[in-house]
Formats: structure tokens, C-alpha cells, sequence
């Protein structure tokens, strides 16, 4: 198992250097680079020492490979993510906050989706071909192709139209700006439920739809007859073994869920103007402020790349074939 | 070398043939026949190709399904509701069947410049099929003017699913974004299958490291966070550039991330393929390579590539209407169903007209359709398999 996981950090390495080599491109991709958009937005003349001081802090003249190892170096030793020209703050002091509540929403959302699709899934599986399957199956169906940002929309008119309230944000206006307090995470969780019931159409959608062929296959074996003849109870019988068996490729599906829901908070965040890293990246990019943005996606990517890690040893440890493989 | 022949006979016959066929014509049927009989018995996945042939065509002669062009604005119905469409109209001697909607007047609040419309049961405006009305080139050879359904006197404001904030027919506008967002889905698939592919099958034909590598790249690929991705990249697409650029640099956006699961595909049935009896015997027979590929492996992977295919459109579409829809994807002038769900963006213009979300609806059902006709796909796509 140790070194399962050993392996698994060594294949991390390339993975984030890729993943930088990404951010620092999409940093770059804008023409100009960053002090010509910095001189260009600034309201008042930049006098020309300060000018020179950040062409020299960022290594502007220097070739690209420079620029990238400056880049980097200052992340991982100072954790200095560059500076932010519109808020006209350090990066760092702007994403943290933000990036703390993707991941609470993403985790709770991964945990609704599970504790939604398992039953529905087990259910679906069991009452094969009934009126109940199938309407399990259309609105699973129907979760998976409507976007998730359609969804929100669709849920703000109707809490709007006929619960006169508007349903978007994740504070109440008088705790935004407020400090953290028992009374602000409860306004957190009375906001929370909506964006959490949005992304998690999909995913449950798409997890019903595994769960209930995993169990299918299962039930169809020939240990589950055995065990029937020998007068176990129906709900026993269900349990005790094929159950727990349909549901190590539910964990595996974990790595992909995990990234999707990162991904999908994105555009819906956006909509429900929630103060996760999605609004803020969207802004950034509409404004060129690249060090934000690619700090952004850099810190997202190795969010979701982290989840995938922790989900493919969860996989190992309840499945121990999977780490001879 | 087809399918069929490779299989003896009793395996045919363990074919669970739906209709009354004669043993004989199983037995000589090709692969792509015994697809399509197994297709067929997949009624949600028939309705779904149906479906989906239906928005392709409808893709194709976009301006003969739309009333109106897409650009077409009427600065006198800015948000006009859709009408009801009355189907038979009281006469002398009774019910005549005569489809029409009501006209309207209508009224400007003088503070708020916000018009109210109120239903005019005295103005008749008669609607048909197949009726003349604005011109227009098909494809850019025909000029033709008839168009499938609209007002049957030319000028009359006909909206069937209302008016946008120019007074645009959201109807029309959706036909037109049906082009542009199904292509996005075929282009960007294909230009995956192509990545896909070659890397799959290097991937699985190879194997070793190569194998590793690219197994490892996909691995990374899929673990990032896709849309944010998409985001940070095709904001940097000039805003000079011209629409045809902006809509190919989005497809090659979409599918350089999304060839992956494709390639795993690939590389998978190469796998399984490799091994298989009429493989080793072409390679002991003395085939070259790539007359291996091309001749015996590619033909028994088509039809699972092609359902793969099917269900990687939706994924395309889907991640084009996003974009678009936040406006670092395609852009007006250029008309998809994510540019027109922009003019949706927040609660109050879709307070103000719901209807705005009708391309929305288009998206769900193309969606939909493109998953279940991918899933009966799937599970046609090897008819010897029960």
C-alpha cells in the first residue's frame, strides 16, 4: 500500500509540471505582457522606476524559460502567485478565501451526489423495468443534458417568480464583508443547498446510471441464486454482497466525478454569483488580469488533481487488486 | 473481410432476432445488417436517431425552417410574448379549421420605456405552412423565398416563441443557432477522432512505453478541470478575429482536451483486437503492418467508434453553449444556441421574457437525443455479443 502511494506521488511530478507549463502559457497567451496592460489600465502615469523595478521582479526582457523559472520559484518558495493589477493586491491574498469555499462546495456536492445516486441506483436496479426505474431513468436522463448553468437559471426565475426572493450568492448582504463567525456559517449553509443541488444533477444522474448496471451484474450471478435458495431474506441477500461489490467501480468513478464537479461550479458559480474561484476567474480573464487568472487555474487544476489522488488510493485500499495492476 | 464470415454459423444463431427473420438470411447477413436489426429493436435509441436526424436537417436548411433571417429586428416588438396559435376560427356555419394568432396592442410605460402588450382578439394574423416570405440563399446558390411555416401575408409580426430585446423571433434565431451549434459538435468530434485515433492506436498497437506515456498524458489530461481550462484559453482569442476564425479556434479548443476518452477507445479494442485468431493469422500470413490496421483490425472497430463518436457530441455542444454563453466563446454576429441564451443571463431579463430560455430547451433535447441514439449505438455495435 505504501508504496502504491509512493508510486502514485512520483507520477504527481510530471502531472503539475504540466499543469504549471498550462497556467503560465494562458498567463502569456494575451498580447503585450503584463506591465503594458498594467500601464495602459493604470488611472495615473507609473513613474519609470517602478516601471523597471517590476520589469526586473517578473524578468520581462529575459527569454521565456527565465520568465517561467522566476514564475514558479516565487509560488513554490515565497508562495508569491504575482500581483494583481486590478484589485491591485498580491494574488495571494485574494484566492485563498475563494478557493477554500469551491472546495467545500465541490466536497458537499460530491457527498449529495452519493448519498443521492446509491439508494436511487440500488432501487432502480432492483425494480428493473418498472414505472419506478423509468422514471428514474428519465429524470437522470434529463439531469444529464440540461447544463448545469441553464438549471440555475431556470431555479433563480422560479424562486424569483413565485417566491418573490432572489436566490443568488452564498451570504446574506450583511455578512459578505463580515469576519467568520458561527452566525456567518450558518447563513454559508442556508445559501449553500442550492448551488450544491444544481451541480449535483449530473453527477447523481450519471452515477445512478452506474450504480444500477454495476448491481444488475451482480444480481445476476449465480452466487446471489445460491444464497436465494438457501432461504435468505430478499433485503440480506441484496446487502450483504452484491451491494458492496457494485459499488467499487462507483469509487473509481470518484476521479472523474470530482474534476467534473470543479469544472461545472465554474459556469455555475458564475450565475448564482457565488464567491468561488469561478466569478473571480471569469472576471480576471475579462479584464487581462493574468497573474489572478493563471494563478486561478493553476490552483484549481491541482485541487482536482489532488482529489483525483486521494480518490485512486480510497480505490486501492477498499479494492486491493487494483494496486497490482 | 467481413465480420460475419469470421463467425461460424451457430454463433449467429444465437442471435436473438426480434422479427420472424429465416435462419438463413442471419447467417448470410454483413455486420452492418446485423447492427441494424439489433438497432432497431432499441426503440428509445430509434426515436433518438430520428431526433437527431431531424435537427441535422434542420441544420442544413436552417433558412427554409426559420421565418425569419437571423438578423431580422422590429424595433416596434421588443419583447413580445409568444402567441397563442388558434387552430380553428368561428364562421356563419361553424368551425372552420384556419390557424391564426390574436394581434395585440400595445403600450409604453412613459417611465420605465417598458412596453406592455394586451391580446387583440380583433386583429387576425393567419398563419400557414410552406408560405413566401423573406428572401433568401440557400447554401449561397438557391434564392429562394418560401419558408416551412410562418405568417401567411408577408409583414405581418409573426413570433411563434416571441421576441428578443431587438425584436428578433427567438423561434428563427434558434433554427439559425442550430447550424453552428451542431456542427461545433461534429467538427470538434472529428478533429478529436483524429487525435484519438492515431494516439489510441499507437497507444494500443505499440504498447510498451509509448503505451506508458500517452497513457500517462490522457491520465493528466483528464484530471484537470476542463472548463476553467477552456476559459483561461479561448479568452485569448483575438477579439479582430474574424467569426469563422473564432468558431474553428474553439473547435480545435474543444477537442485538444477532448480526444482522450476517444483514444481510450481506440486503444482498447486494439488491445483486445490484437490477440484476436484472424489477426495472428493475417501476421503469420505475412500482411504488412498497416495492411493489417486498415484491412482487418479497423473494420470490426468502426461501429464502436462511431457510437463512441455519438456520445462524445453532446459533451461538445455542451461545453460550446457554455462558453458562449459567458462570451469567451463564439460571438455575435455569429448565431448559436449558447451566444442566444447570453441575451439570458440574469434573473431579470428572464423575468422579463422567459421565452429567452427556449434555446435552452434546444440544447437539452439535442443533448438527450445524441445520448440515447449513442447508447443504442453502443449496444448494437457488436451484434455477436447477446
Amino acid at each position: 500500500m505504501i508504496w502504491y502511494i509512493l508510486r502514485r506521488i512520483v507520477y504527481l511530478v510530471p502531472t503539475l509540471l504540466v499543469v504549471s507549463i498550462i497556467a503560465f502559457v494562458v498567463i502569456q497567451l494575451p498580447p503585450g505582457d503584463f506591465l503594458a496592460s498594467l500601464i495602459s489600465k493604470a488611472e495615473e502615469t507609473i513613474d519609470q522606476a517602478q516601471v523597471d523595478a517590476l520589469r526586473e521582479r517578473y524578468g520581462l526582457d529575459e527569454p521565456i524559460h527565465v520568465q517561467y523559472w522566476k514564475w514558479i520559484s516565487g509560488i513554490i518558495t515565497r508562495g508569491d502567485f504575482g500581483d494583481s493589477f486590478e484589485w491591485n493586491r498580491p494574488v495571494s491574498d485574494l484566492i485563498w478565501e475563494r478557493l477554500t469555499l469551491t472546495m467545500v462546495i465541490s466536497l458537499l456536492t460530491l457527498a449529495f451526489v452519493w448519498i443521492l445516486s446509491i439508494p436511487i441506483g440500488i432501487y432502480s436496479a432492483v425494480k428493473k423495468y418498472t414505472i419506478g426505474d423509468y422514471l428514474v431513468t428519465v429524470i437522470g436522463f434529463i439531469g444529464l443534458a440540461v447544463p448545469n448553468f441553464l438549471l440555475a437559471l431556470v431555479l433563480m426565475y422560479i424562486a424569483f417568480r413565485y417566491f418573490g426572493q432572489s436566490v443568488g450568492g452564498l451570504f446574506s448582504p450583511e455578512y459578505i464583508e463580515a469576519e467568520w463567525s458561527l452566525e456567518r456559517v450558518l447563513d454559508l449553509l442556508s445559501h449553500l443547498w442550492l448551488p450544491v443541488v444544481i451541480l449535483g444533477t449530473a453527477g447523481t444522474a450519471a452515477l445512478i446510471r452506474v450504480m444500477r448496471a454495476n448491481l444488475l451484474d451482480e444480481l445476476s450471478k449465480l452466487y446471489v441464486d445460491a444464497a436465494r435458495a438457501r432461504g435468505l431474506s430478499e433485503l440480506r441477500l441484496l446487502f450483504k454482497y452484491p451491494v458492496r461489490v457494485a459499488l467499487n467501480p462507483l469509487v473509481s468513478a470518484l476521479a472523474w466525478v470530482f474534476p467534473a464537479l470543479v469544472s461545472g461550479s465554474a459556469i455555475t458559480s458564475i450565475v448564482l454569483n457565488l464567491q468561488t474561484t469561478g466569478p473571480l476567474l471569469y472576471r480576471s480573464l475579462q479584464s487581462q488580469d493574468m497573474y489572478l487568472a493563471g494563478s486561478l487555474i493553476l490552483l484549481v487544476s491541482i485541487l482536482t488533481i489532488i482529489g483525483t489522488l486521494v480518490s485512486d488510493i480510497l480505490l486501492a485500499w477498499i479494492d486491493p487488486r487494483i494496486q497490482l495492476q | 473481410m467481413t465480420g460475419a464470415a469470421r463467425h461460424s454459423p451457430q454463433d449467429a444463431h444465437s442471435l436473438p432476432s426480434g422479427d420472424v427473420q429465416s435462419e438463413s438470411r442471419i447467417v448470410v447477413a454483413n455486420q452492418w445488417q446485423l447492427i441494424w436489426w439489433k438497432f432497431r429493436k432499441h426503440r428509445l435509441a430509434m426515436i433518438a436517431g430520428a431526433v437527431t436526424l431531424f435537427l441535422y436537417t434542420v441544420a442544413l436548411f436552417a433558412e427554409f425552417f426559420a421565418p425569419y433571417a437571423a438578423g431580422t429586428y422590429s424595433a416596434r416588438h421588443t419583447y413580445l410574448p409568444p402567441p397563442t396559435i388558434q387552430l380553428f376560427q368561428s364562421t356563419e356555419t361553424g368551425w372552420r379549421f384556419y390557424p391564426h394568432i390574436y394581434g395585440f396592442t400595445v403600450s409604453v410605460d412613459p417611465d420605465s420605456f417598458k412596453r406592455t402588450y394586451v391580446v387583440d382578439q380583433d386583429t387576425i394574423y393567419p398563419i400557414g405552412l410552406f408560405v413566401r416570405g423573406e428572401e433568401y440563399q440557400l447554401w449561397g446558390l438557391f434564392t429562394l423565398d418560401v419558408h416551412l411555416i410562418g405568417a401567411a401575408n408577408h409583414g405581418d409580426p409573426v413570433y411563434l416563441f416571441g421576441a428578443d430585446r431587438l425584436g428578433r423571433d427567438v423561434l428563427s434565431r434558434t433554427i439559425h443557432g442550430t447550424r453552428v451549434s451542431m456542427s461545433v459538435g461534429l467538427v470538434g468530434v472529428g478533429l478529436s477522432l483524429l487525435l484519438g485515433v492515431i494516439l489510441g492506436g499507437i497507444s494500443g498497437y505499440y504498447g510498451g512505453a509509448i503505451d506508458n506515456l500517452i497513457q500517462r498524458a490522457i491520465e493528466i489530461l483528464r484530471s484537470l478541470p476542463t472548463i476553467p481550462l477552456w476559459m483561461g484559453l479561448s479568452a485569448a482569442i483575438p477579439l479582430t478575429w474574424p467569426p469563422l476564425r473564432v468558431y474553428f479556434a474553439i473547435t480545435v479548443l474543444l477537442s485538444l482536451i477532448g480526444w482522450t476518452s476517444l483514444a481510450r477507445e481506440v486503444r482498447g479494442r486494439f488491445l483486445s483486437l490484437k490477440t484476436e485468431d484472424f489477426v495472428i493469422a493475417a501476421r503469420l500470413d505475412g500482411v504488412r503492418e498497416m495492411q493489417i490496421i486498415l484491412r482487418h483490425m479497423a473494420p470490426s472497430m468502426t461501429s464502436h467508434i462511431i457510437a463512441s463518436v455519438t456520445l462524445a457530441i453532446p459533451g461538445m455542444i455542451l461545453a460550446e453553449t457554455a462558453l458562449s454563453f459567458l462570451g469567451i466563446g463564439l460571438r455575435p454576429p455569429v448565431v448559436s444556441w449558447g451566444v442566444l441564451l447570453q441575451e439570458a443571463q440574469n434573473v431579470r431579463s428572464i423575468a422579463t421574457a422567459p421565452w429567452l430560455l427556449f434555446p435552452g430547451v434546444a440544447v437539452a433535447v439535442a443533448v438527450l437525443a445524441m445520448n440515447f441514439l449513442g447508447d443504442g449505438l453502443r449496444d448494437a455495435a457488436d451484434p455477436y455479443q447477446t
